[in-house]
């Protein structure tokens, strides 16, 4: 049950430069870690080492935000699409 | 003078050249202006800046701009009022109003950031300006790209307020309406940065934009002859203002400009989007985001990019914060207006309606000094007043119709 994830300028180093890409996972969670064996080194420019989301990144699932979901244990299925967003100003 | 070294992230502090870019690659912390504080220290004195334009370029040295200014030549030195009215209303015995509900030229402090942005955007040789906006900001993006001759395209939730998004399409930008809150705005607008090469003021650019907040910090200290004020209240949507002015506050101290820094700075926002004010009485840096439903659309994010930030100015000040609910915004604007000719919107109402309640609290004791952040015009907003004001006296032009009106309108009030 692939997914798209669409990446964002920053993380594309690690991408090979692609700005969406499709991995699997259940949930949020798995999703990183499937993205993390694709392009390793990914995971850690997301996620602190206690495994919760970095404060200044923001992940949709079908542009929801996953903190007015269930966090990172979010339920994925066929055909979502997640956007891993950084944070920006504004006003 | 090379004052200027690059960017440098606020959270890792690995430094980058300058550039069009906002966060780290490598853990996506915000960028950071990087300054070479020593060369500027003994260069920047009270002298030299009282030298300057009264505008924001009185600063200069301390913006990141490397050329000539480009665009807003007549933008900030907005008034500092010392209050006797309000000062009274309230029981305190020294309130100040920074009044940017009067800065030039689109009635809100944004004109401070999107000058310094815009100016920024054509020395990086951009030929398209664009922004996510709740409606200040939309204003003044339009505007200084109008007289920058530079495209825009300007985001902004569909619902904003008439005199918002007119106050936006007179300057001829490409206004795109979206169906959505602030926030959803905000995420779409990250999307389109990342795929058309334009300078987004408050994402690619969001470095040297959110310098420009500092003068208004910077205006207050030298308005009150370079003192610091014992409280600053100020409204709080993304976060940056708040952080900016602390970060003005800090940077006269090293430089020698002020003696001593003991202001506490306080967090205004409405209960219907008050994220920051939540961290600040749960004692927590984890920013929890809420879906906004208040009257005061200009501070309605609920997913304040430097929410952290800007828990850590009050934190670390000392200061406090308060929510202010729409009835309490409205009586805001209306004391503000009564008691001191200013008629500010709706963010304005939250911070004098927080104003009123930290003094009623004891969190700023009654004979300490009080600046409070006014930073848009009531002239934007006047929806949220339609069905609280009304025309006293509607008559015939005849005198005896006065007299009569007269004599009813003064049984009535003593009634």
């Amino acid at each position: 049950m692939p997914v798209l994830v669409r990446i964002p300028t920053p993380l594309r180093a690690v991408t090979k430069g692609a700005g969406e890409v499709q991995a699997k996972g259940e949930t949020v969670a798995l999703l990183l870690d499937d993205l993390e064996r694709q392009y390793p080194g990914l995971r850690e420019r997301l996620v602190e080492q206690s495994g919760e989301v970095r404060r200044f990144i923001n992940i949709y699932v079908n542009e929801e935000d996953i903190r007015f979901l269930q966090g990172n244990k979010t339920a994925l299925k066929e055909g979502d699409q997640v956007s891993i967003v950084p944070a920006i100003a504004g006003g | 003078m090379v004052k200027l070294k690059g960017l440098k992230c606020r959270e890792c502090g690995r430094k980058y050249p300058s550039s069009p870019a906002h966060i780290c690659e490598f853990c996506f912390g915000p960028l950071e202006v990087d300054y070479d504080y020593e060369a500027l220290r003994g260069v920047i004195t009270r002298a030299s800046i009282a030298a300057g334009p009264p505008s924001i370029w009185r600063y200069k040295d301390l913006l990141p701009i490397e050329g000539d200014v480009a665009v807003g030549h007549h933008v900030g030195f907005t008034p500092l009022i010392r209050s006797q009215n309000l000062a009274e209303e309230l029981g305190v015995t020294e309130l100040y109003i920074k009044n940017d509900s009067v800065c030039h030229p689109t009635w809100s402090f944004k004109d401070r950031v999107v000058s310094v942005a815009v100016t920024k955007a054509k020395e990086f040789g951009f030929d398209t300006v664009a922004c996510a906006s709740t409606g200040n900001l939309a204003n003044s993006v339009a505007a200084h790209a109008a007289e920058a001759r530079l495209k825009s395209y300007i985001f902004i939730p569909a619902d904003l307020e008439q005199g918002k998004v007119l106050g936006t399409l007179v300057y001829h930008p490409t206004l795109v309406a979206v169906e959505g809150t602030y926030d959803e705005v905000n995420r779409l607008c990250s999307e389109v940065s990342d795929k058309y090469r334009w300078a987004f003021v408050n994402i690619n650019i969001r470095p040297y934009y959110a310098e420009g907040s500092k003068t208004y910090g910077y205006e207050i200290l030298e308005q009150l002859g370079w003192r610091a004020p014992g409280h600053i209240v100020v409204p709080c949507a993304g976060g940056s203002l708040i952080t900016k002015i602390w970060k003005a506050i800090r940077e006269c101290t090293a430089l020698g400009l002020l003696e001593r820094a003991a202001t506490k700075m306080h967090a205004a926002q409405a209960l219907g989007c008050g994220p920051i004010v939540t961290m600040v009485k749960n004692d927590t840096d984890v920013l929890t985001p809420v879906r906004p439903n208040t009257i005061a659309k200009s501070l309605a994010i609920g997913n304040p990019a430097d929410g952290y930030y800007a828990y850590r100015s009050v934190k670390d000040s000392g200061g406090y914060g308060e929510h202010a609910t729409d009835e309490e915004i409205v009586e805001g604007m209306l004391l503000l207006a009564r008691a001191e000719g200013i008629f500010t919107e709706t963010a304005g109402g939250v911070t004098v309606a927080v104003t009123k309640k930290l003094i009623e609290a004891g969190v700023i004791p009654r004979d300490e000094s009080v600046v409070i952040c006014i930073t848009g015009n009531g002239l934007k907003t006047p929806d949220v007043l339609l069905e609280r004001l009304e025309t006293h006296v509607k008559i015939r032009p005849s005198l005896s119709a006065f007299d009569r009106a007269l004599a009813e309108l003064k049984s009535q009030s003593t009634q």
